[in-house]
């Protein structure tokens, strides 16, 4: 099939496909920050990439949003292909970005006004809906005060209504509650989801943040290492683990060290173990004497069970069995057991 | 996308620089604080034409013995060397007793140098022979001596005169001392410059630092201000418009520029009020020419933003650039006094002859057919550089 009926096939099916991305490839050098990554993103649907830092879903967000060309395969966005069609492309889209994207001595209007003044908009239309905007995410008391005067709340929430001046189809959030209190976070998030649901905006979210994945997200992708490993809904993902003959297990030893924890590591019917805190571990278990195997093994190291609990898993369980790595592990995987203990062994609980 | 929307964006761009500009009280400060400075400094630090040098510690050491107990000689020279003295206020002379203390003063610093008169002096000029001198210098300021003896010379070259006026007038009653001086000196040097009055080195600085000041602007502002909304992510807001590329650095040209001619003017409006420098040729050729100068480098600025990936490594390139730019363009010192090879170095850069341009116009008060040269390679030089330029950005932007 040609480019063109490829196109045009797709402006017919447009209840499907809004984002298209086929064999998508970007190389730094030698180092390949995405390796041949495909996925279709329907009309109306909240998408997220979730993985660790550095496994490319910035770069994906970046490709997608025209501001990077990959280096091999082809990207559309509601069959505009974000090289060859770019501005097109920038017509459809908004993006909130990690950096916020505002001038700290600008005003809250100011800021609004400049960015909408070059997307075109007649001044008739973009007064209104500055002000609705602003007025939307709760702004409008302080529309003349210079953003730089503002807490990282209001200012996320301004980064995300300056991607709306254009009212964009396709909206790409960058890690949009990084850095946020808890409050904004939620915020953000309901924002979000209002969006989706009222104007049918199609949505992109990169994260490695499991509770806006999981709360989020109709689909998501896990991406590690510039692949897409796994690309399913929350709950279809979380069946992998628990529909397999795989359990969660959450065991609480008074007297945990180590030493036994080591121990839990090599049993066969442990895939993975972590620790959560001084006597916490979770481990990703399988097997139907799973729970006996491990009741053994603690007990005969002289470990004592205040409890143990068989738990749902999340996505963060998932995205370890497939990769075998913590989502926030990657950057300090090679640091050896006791260094991390020192830490307070919490690594993978934060936030 | 049109030319229009192109413009207009690029205005709005500029709008926006603008106005965070006016909002950076700081900013603004150093806006008018920099070419003040500059401008104060290297006018004050320049060496003022004849010497420097002023109320340099100097002791003369009068160890004449006399002749027949006349000592005429040694009374005359520090009798002249007094005078001329007074007049230009180089030394500041006092008398020391013998050639021991004034080396142990020289040493601990509280002389720069001595004239020691031997003692046979007023005995070797009443006997027909040649006196003789000696002057004591202190060897780590090698420009003491120099001075001292382009002072002596004047001296000297003043008691000659005088003597040998004395000597005519005695031989021809009939001569005054006019007529006298006609004939022991028959030539004089008048200096007279092309416009009138007498110019002074702020004259010379002047243009040379607004030519500087208003380039810099473009070239080192505006990979200063790209990269700098590269860094904080704004840059991304911009990109994603559906706006033609070339506005965005169209835009921030301007408003660099809009900057670079404000501090030219602050620059014109200090020299002229309180360097007392003088305007000869037109204000609108001035600007003209600033703006000509800023079209020579915008490429320029162009090409190193595509290359500077952040703000560091933009400020680092700029020093790089800019310091030989500015000692070598024939701002602060003439190109005429460089080495050859230099100034051949100086020849291929755009600042010496925006520089040139903006001397002859305000110093000279020259009209565009007498800077005809200047133009034409200021305007070949932006041509070339934004020809080069364009692509490269539009290449850079995106990758």
């Amino acid at each position: 099939m040609s480019k063109a009926e490829l196109v045009s096939a797709d402006r017919i099916s447009e209840g499907d496909s809004m984002i298209r991305v086929e064999n998508l490839t970007k190389k730094f050098g030698d180092f390949v920050a995405l390796d041949d990554i495909s996925f279709d993103v329907r009309k109306g649907e909240v998408f997220g990439l979730l993985g660790p830092n550095g496994a490319g879903k910035s770069t994906t967000l970046r490709i997608l949003s025209t501001l990077a060309r990959p280096t091999g395969g082809t990207a559309t966005i509601g069959g505009h292909d974000v090289v060859k069609d770019d501005t097109e492309v920038r017509k459809l889209i908004g993006i909130v970005s990690e950096k916020m994207i505002m001038y700290d001595r600008l005003t809250a209007r100011e800021n609004l006004w400049f960015f909408g003044s070059l997307f075109d908009i007649p001044g008739d239309v973009l007064k209104p809906r500055i002000d609705e905007l602003l007025e939307l995410v709760q702004l409008t008391k302080w529309k003349n005060a210079q953003v730089g005067t503002f807490s990282t709340g209001m200012r996320q929430r301004m980064n995300v209504v300056r991607a709306l001046l254009n009212m964009p189809r396709v909206l790409f959030l960058d890690e949009p509650t990084l850095g946020l209190d808890p409050q904004s976070s939620v915020e953000i998030r309901e924002f979000v989801k209002k969006l989706n649901r009222e104007n049918g905006t199609t949505i992109i979210v990169t994260t490695h943040t499991m509770v806006d994945a999981d709360m989020l997200c109709d689909r998501i992708a896990i991406i590690d290492h510039g692949k897409v490993v796994a690309l399913d809904t929350s709950s279809n993902l979380k069946r992998l683990i628990s529909g397999g003959d795989g359990t969660i297990l959450k065991l609480e030893i008074s007297n945990l060290t180590t030493d036994l924890l080591e121990n839990l590591r090599t049993l066969d019917c442990v895939k993975s173990a972590t620790q959560e805190s001084s006597t916490q571990v979770r481990l990703l278990a399988r097997g139907d004497d799973a729970f006996d195997n491990v009741i053994d093994a603690v007990r005969r190291k002289g470990g004592k069970i205040t409890s143990i609990e068989n738990v749902q898993p999340t996505l963060e369980d998932v995205f370890l069995h497939l990769t075998g790595h913590e989502v926030r592990d990657s950057a300090d995987r090679k640091i050896p057991l006791e260094t991390r203990h020192g830490f307070g062994g919490g690594q993978g609980r934060i936030r | 996308m049109g030319a229009r929307s192109l413009l207009s964006h690029s205005l709005r761009i500029a709008w926006k620089d603008l106005t965070e500009l006016k909002r950076n009280r700081f900013g603004l400060v150093l806006l008018i604080v920099m070419p003040l400075f500059m401008l104060a400094l290297v006018g004050f630090i320049y060496p003022t034409s004849g010497s420097s040098a002023s109320n340099l510690p100097v002791a003369v050491v009068d160890l004449d013995a006399g002749y027949h107990n006349s000592t005429v000689g040694s009374q005359t020279f520090i009798a002249v060397l007094d005078e001329i003295n007074s007049k230009t206020g180089m030394m500041k002379l006092s008398s020391e007793a013998s050639v021991s203390d004034v080396k142990t003063s020289i040493q601990s610093g509280n002389l720069e140098g001595a004239i020691i008169i031997p003692s046979n002096f007023s005995a070797s000029l009443l006997t027909g022979k040649q006196g003789t001198l000696i002057i004591m210098t202190d060897q780590s300021n090698p420009q003491i001596s120099a001075t001292m003896e382009t002072l002596l010379s004047g001296v000297f070259s003043e008691m000659g005169t005088s003597l040998a006026q004395q000597n005519v007038q005695a031989l021809s009653p009939a001569v005054n001392e006019s007529d006298s001086l006609a004939v022991v000196q028959p030539y004089k040097v008048q200096t007279q410059g092309v416009v009138p009055g007498t110019s002074n080195y702020f004259d010379f600085l002047a243009p040379g630092i607004m030519a500087m000041v208003v380039m810099m602007s473009v070239m080192t502002g505006l990979p200063g201000a790209i990269s700098q909304e590269k860094e904080i992510g704004t840059m991304d807001g911009m990109m994603v418009a559906p706006i033609n590329r070339l506005s965005i650095i169209l835009g921030k040209t301007l408003s660099q520029t809009v900057r670079g001619m404000l501090q030219g003017a602050i620059i014109l409006v200090l020299a002229v009020l309180l360097f007392g420098v003088t305007i000869h040729g037109s204000i609108l050729l001035v600007f003209g020419l600033l703006l000509l100068g800023v079209f020579s480098f915008v490429g320029l600025g162009i090409v190193l933003t595509s290359f500077a990936k952040d703000q560091q490594t933009a400020t680092m390139l700029m020093t790089t650039l800019m310091f030989p730019m500015m000692f070598l363009s024939g701002v602060f010192f003439p190109i005429q006094q460089m080495p050859w090879y230099m100034q051949d170095i100086s020849k291929v850069l755009p600042l010496t002859y925006a520089s040139d341009a903006l001397r002859k116009v305000m110093v000279l008060g020259a009209g565009i057919p007498d800077i005809t040269t200047d133009l034409v390679v200021l305007i070949a030089f932006g041509a070339v550089l934004t020809a080069i330029a364009v692509p490269v950005f539009r290449r850079q932007m995106t990758r």
